[in-house]
């Protein structure tokens, strides 16, 4: 019970540390929707880098990632490199450097605004927001899931799962309302940091407890000989490479990593960061997986709904640390929640109420987003009460249907001869198809030999976008030009 | 050099810096070299490569494709 106890405390000793950050934040926000969205784009290199980084992948280096590699092999490291080592880096500079200088110049605060002044339509930046929110909706509700299980597995059951996924869905709502993007994303550099440092910590203690580093892999090759060999099983070509390109392509999509496109404080900053996204994806993964691939060869036995890298740690490290690694796993959760809850809102706020219900002044949006935020988490906690199977799916396939819209909106970023009906064909076509591999039967999942409908569904959008521009004119409301950045 | 062969030569290393980070050439293999499997080896030297690369980039290439483009074309 004392490790219950030091659990809980750890987790509301996290929570009162994001509070009290939330809280100095707060006092140095203007009243305005652009400071509580973007931090006025003021974020340096540091809390850009880490913020980005942990509110994406910050429960899946402990829990999923490695259940993965336990499971399958340690393969998903070179996913995982190729995917946010190499090509989310490459795209972070051809759409996030590209919407970082549109967005400063015509002060863009979300994806569908800058769609919507681009084509005049707010019909387009309906839409995107529209489908941004669908598949936001049900992957926010599956963190406030895993949340409440967690914290119910953890207690024993002495907190039930309603009152674990409830009491963190309410200080998300008071701690994201209050401080908006830059108590978000300090918090987010805080986990990061406490991340990086944890998985070597781990890494380096379960290491040397199974004799080594060789030692440790020698008896997973004695264990499961396959896993050490490269491919094999569930690893084909096909899916390591649909795997990373699809998740690359949707991570740019996803609200809260896009809206980061635009919160640089300056050029130099994105300049920095780029270099940085292949050491920092080493410096994770590398550790976290191998440790999960080890657990096989350790003989750890986890059940398949079990988490091995908690199992692990109890195992081969003291109590407190297993403790402290598993509360840090849940605080990332809610690193991720509120990053999701603050863009999700935004999208909300100001390309869905304002343009069809009223226009606001900047001082009322921001009120607005914080309203935005508290109905957000409540409707997707009640929903993870229920649990409905259409949006468990919907939330586990939330990577493939944001990546639908990265190729329209690198198309509509470059080239001038893009028009509104392009990019009406090219998203709403790319997102008909891929949700119909998802839900509908008829509709394969796999083509090809392995290829992810979510990458052919990426070559259909591009080939719309392109295609229905080609053969339509820009509507007079169109205006190539406000995507034109100088060199400067 | 001009624009656009730099633009060419870019792209192509972006292509080729992917396309490596995993070692196609090793498939199936699974040597292990001072505690790890090889794969795993060539993977981080590779990322380093990479990172190296973008470094270089944002020294002496960056905007390259991106400023000046688009819009008004």
């Amino acid at each position: 019970m004392a490790e219950v106890g030091l659990q809980v405390g750890i987790i509301l000793g996290y929570v009162a540390v994001a509070l009290a950050i939330g809280v100095v934040a707060y006092r140095l926000t203007e009243r305005s929707a652009e400071d509580y969205y973007l931090a006025s784009r003021t974020l340096g290199t540091v809390v850009l880098l880490f913020t980005t980084f942990a509110t994406l992948l910050s429960a899946f280096t402990f829990f999923a990632g490695p259940n993965i590699s336990y499971g399958a092999g340690p393969e998903w490291i070179l996913v995982m490199g190729l995917m946010d080592g190499v090509i989310f880096a490459v795209l972070w500079y051809v759409l996030g450097y590209k919407q970082w200088l549109v967005g400063k110049a015509n002060g863009y605060v979300t994806l569908g605004e800058m769609l919507g002044d681009r084509f005049g339509s707010v019909g387009l930046r309906v839409l995107v927001a529209a489908i941004s929110i669908f598949w936001l909706f049900p992957y926010v509700m599956l963190q406030q899931q895993g949340a409440g299980t967690a914290i119910e597995a953890l207690t024993g059951g002495a907190v039930p799962y309603w009152a674990g996924a409830g009491g963190l869905t309410l200080f998300m709502i008071a701690y994201v309302a209050l401080s908006g993007m830059r108590g978000v994303a300090w918090t987010d550099t805080l986990q990061g940091a406490f991340m990086l440092v944890m998985v070597w910590v781990a890494f380096v203690w379960v290491a040397s407890a199974a004799g080594g580093v060789g030692s440790a892999t020698a008896t997973l090759g004695d264990v499961e000989g396959n896993f050490l060999a490269l491919g094999g099983g569930l690893y084909t070509p096909q899916y390591v490479l649909s795997t990373a390109v699809s998740i690359a392509f949707g991570i740019t999509m996803f609200p809260q990593v896009n809206q980061r496109f635009f919160v640089a404080e300056s050029k130099a900053v994105i300049k920095r960061t780029l270099p940085l996204w292949p050491v920092l994806v080493l410096l994770l993964f590398v550790p976290a997986f191998m440790l999960g691939a080890w657990a096989k060869g350790l003989g750890i036995q986890a059940g398949p709904q079990e988490n091995v890298l908690p199992l692990l740690l109890a195992e081969y490290t003291p109590a407190w640390f297993a403790a402290l690694v598993v509360a840090g796993a849940m605080a990332a959760m809610m690193s991720s929640s509120d990053s999701m809850l603050l863009s999700g809102s935004s999208y909300f706020t100001r390309d869905l109420y304002r343009p069809l219900v009223e226009e606001a002044t900047e001082q009322r949006e921001a009120f607005l987003g914080r309203v935005g935020v508290a109905v957000f988490a409540t409707l997707s906690f009640v929903a993870s009460l229920f649990q409905p199977a259409t949006l468990l799916e919907i939330g586990d396939t939330a990577f493939g249907g944001f990546a639908q819209l990265a190729l329209p909106v690198g198309v509509a970023l470059y080239w001038p001869k893009t028009t509104r009906w392009g990019m009406y064909a090219g998203v709403g076509g790319s997102q008909l198809f891929y949700l119909a591999s998802v839900f509908l039967a008829v509709v394969p999942r796999s083509y090809l030999g392995g290829w992810s409908s979510s990458v052919v569904g990426i070559v259909v959008g591009l080939v719309v976008t392109v295609g229905v521009s080609l053969v339509t004119s820009a509507s007079a409301a169109a205006d190539a030009s406000v995507y034109a950045t100088g060199a400067d | 050099m001009s624009e656009r062969i730099r633009l060419i030569g870019w792209s192509v290393a972006a292509v080729v810096l992917a396309a490596l980070s995993v070692p196609w050439f090793l498939w199936g293999t699974d040597t292990v070299a001072v505690g790890l499997p090889v794969w795993v080896w060539w993977h981080v030297g590779w990322l380093c490569l990479t990172a190296v690369a973008f470094w270089v980039f944002t020294r002496t290439a960056w905007g390259l494709g991106v400023e000046g483009v688009g819009g008004d074309g």
